[in-house]
């Protein structure tokens, strides 16, 4: 395991491993910081930051479900200004490579995150922005704007450019849709450079002493190991539109219900380059960077000096039917 | 943030106390540095386990010299069920201590502490921690039942005085917890309230303490599914010395909290909503 090249290229980016934590399963970074150096990960991914603060939700904000969890916090945050005059400066302070999440209620406040975020003084540590287009999009009824292909597209058009070009943006998709191929093409003709895949499904859970829905927003997203299969299936239907030259390629980061390296070698094979965890860090916080060393003791095993040969394997291994 | 440990704790004993189970963990790291108030986070079900948040448990008591911390459980779900069935030798991996400790005063005088069921597993340290300091100190214990008490055989041991209340009188005074304290305020002229229990408690411990003149300390009981931080699910609205409301995780800026600073007008019927004057609340339309 030794002689492992773990790097990654996610566009202009390089990393030294693919192991990441995942969006607002990590707060920003300073509780985690307590139980690992958050300059081991791959990148550190920020909670969703919005324009103005924000409180989130009424509780009860969460469900515990077989094998994962609802949750409902409604993006609480201290908003961008706060964001860039002190969590992204610690982040930096403590040699963390930063992947920010960005929203919006609206595309344009989306770019005007963006636009805050390049011209901060930290800038420097961030090595990614991914934008989280699976909140409600204020101007279109509330719908989700992943899950709409042209709602998508604007957003990236707008924030593509708010950012230095040589910044890779990567588009945080839904997998709650008809076709996730069509709506990752969208975002990738629009000027995104990657995409994560995937983020929290839409479910609800009914409290069934008082008859009525648990949760304070009603709905919630599903994480967790129950997921992953979902994950895995989003990830190889993108990664094989783009093998087939259906749509362009690009970078995919893997996200949903890993908490084992054998799991992150699922999402791996299946086209991602890297791997973010983030409900199982709620069950062991150190489990981005345990997940990091099985998946590398597995990659080892199977005989490859580098990850980067594993990154979509199993579209070459397919036994046709 | 304080010191913070992760181990493959070894459970010592497991003992049954009324209707609750009490669990003796050797995790020395923990019982190092752990203070009254604070609590810890175990796993459940083990590494395969599909449960995967965890259990957050108020600390009775520790024994640095043995490394051992002891939690009180109640077997209500999955995860508290697995949990009192652990025994000698076997594992449970705990993360702690977590959280904000019971403010301690710096001058002795005098203090009542009130739990409610097992709510009051923490007193008793803190008692013998208090009355260390000089304090003297008055325990109030109530529970629905007789069975939903905790600890009236160590009341004695840690405090000056021990009154018990239960709703159906089958125990000590028939009554809430709250019916005792003005009289105990008087004629102790105590300043402080130490608490913990169920939500409508504390805020009728907050209520009587602050008539009193007396400061309210809760230690409250969220739903949580991390325990150190990062989920946000265990939220409630606290005033901050600026005087504005904020929505604060109970794992970190809790569980302890000034009585007089939740903001209790938010509960209700077991949800709790975004005050509208809270920093950040929705503007019309909600997030």
């Amino acid at each position: 395991m030794a002689g492992l090249d773990l790097s990654v290229r996610l566009g202009a980016a390089r990393l030294p491993n693919p192991l990441m934590t995942a969006s607002g399963c990590a707060a920003n970074g300073r509780e985690l910081h307590r139980f690992f150096d958050l300059g081991e990960l791959g990148a550190f991914v920020t909670k969703t930051v919005m324009a103005e603060p924000r409180a989130g939700r009424g509780t009860p904000r969460m469900a515990e479900t077989p094998s994962g969890m609802l949750n409902s916090i409604g993006l609480q945050g201290p908003g961008i200004e706060a964001f860039v005059a002190t969590d992204l400066p610690w982040l930096a302070s403590v040699g963390a490579r930063v992947v920010v999440s960005i929203a919006g209620n609206t595309a344009e406040e989306f770019a005007h995150v963006a636009r805050v975020l390049s011209g901060s003084a930290a800038f420097d540590a961030v090595v990614a922005v991914e934008v989280n287009i699976s909140c409600p999009n204020v101007a279109n009824r509330g719908l989700v704007f992943a899950c709409d292909p042209v709602s998508s597209a604007e957003v990236i058009a707008l924030v593509r450019p708010a950012l230095p070009a040589e910044l890779p943006v990567f588009a945080k998709l839904t997998p709650d849709v008809t076709d996730i191929v069509t709506v990752a093409d969208a975002a990738l003709r629009a000027g995104a450079d990657g995409l994560t895949m995937i983020n929290t499904l839409l479910g609800m859970v009914i409290d069934t002493d008082r008859l009525r829905p648990h949760l304070g927003g009603l709905t919630g997203g599903l994480s967790g190991p129950a997921i992953r299969p979902v994950a895995v299936r989003a990830i190889w239907q993108v990664t094989a539109a783009m093998r087939a030259g259906g749509i362009p390629t690009a970078p995919v980061i893997g996200v949903g219900g890993v908490r084992t390296g054998r799991d992150a070698l699922e999402l791996v094979a299946a086209g991602a380059s890297a791997v973010q965890v983030g409900t199982a860090t709620f069950n062991d916080p150190k489990a981005p960077l345990r997940v990091r060393d099985e998946l590398a003791a597995l990659v080892a095993e199977r005989g490859f000096a580098r990850f980067s040969e594993v990154v979509g394997i199993a579209h070459e291994r397919m036994v046709h039917p | 943030m304080s010191e913070v440990a992760q181990v493959d704790g070894e459970v010592v004993a497991a003992r049954s106390v009324g209707a609750y189970t009490q669990l003796t963990i050797a995790a020395a790291p923990v019982a190092a540095v752990a203070r009254p108030g604070q609590f810890v986070a175990l796993a459940v079900g083990g590494a395969t386990s599909s449960t995967l948040l965890r259990r957050s448990f108020s600390i009775h008591r520790t024994d640095p010299a043995a490394g051992c911390v002891d939690i009180v459980v109640a077997a209500k779900g999955a995860g508290t069920v697995w949990l009192t069935g652990l025994g000698p030798g076997d594992r449970v991996d705990v993360v702690g201590p977590l959280g904000r400790p019971f403010p301690v005063p710096e001058r002795p005088g005098a203090a009542v502490l009130v739990g409610g069921g097992y709510g009051s597993a923490p007193l008793f340290w803190l008692a013998d921690t208090l009355r260390r300091g000089g304090t003297h100190v008055e325990l109030v214990l109530g529970a629905a039942t007789e069975d939903r008490l905790f600890g009236v055989d160590l009341g004695a041991g840690s405090a000056d005085g021990v009154t018990v209340t239960t709703d159906d009188g089958s125990a000590g005074r028939r009554g809430w917890v709250t019916d005792p304290l003005p009289g105990l305020l008087a004629t102790t002229g105590a300043r402080v309230v130490y608490a913990c229990g169920p939500m409508a408690m504390l805020r009728a411990v907050t209520d009587v303490a602050t008539t009193a003149g007396a400061t309210a300390q809760v230690a409250v009981e969220e739903a949580m599914a991390c325990g150190i931080g990062v989920c946000m699910t265990c939220v409630m609205p606290v005033v901050g010395d600026d005087g504005r409301t904020s929505m604060v995780r109970s794992c970190v800026e809790g569980p302890v909290f000034r009585g007089d600073r939740v903001r209790w007008d938010a509960f209700e019927d077991g949800v709790c909503r975004v005050p509208v004057d809270a920093v950040g609340a929705p503007a019309g339309g909600g997030h």
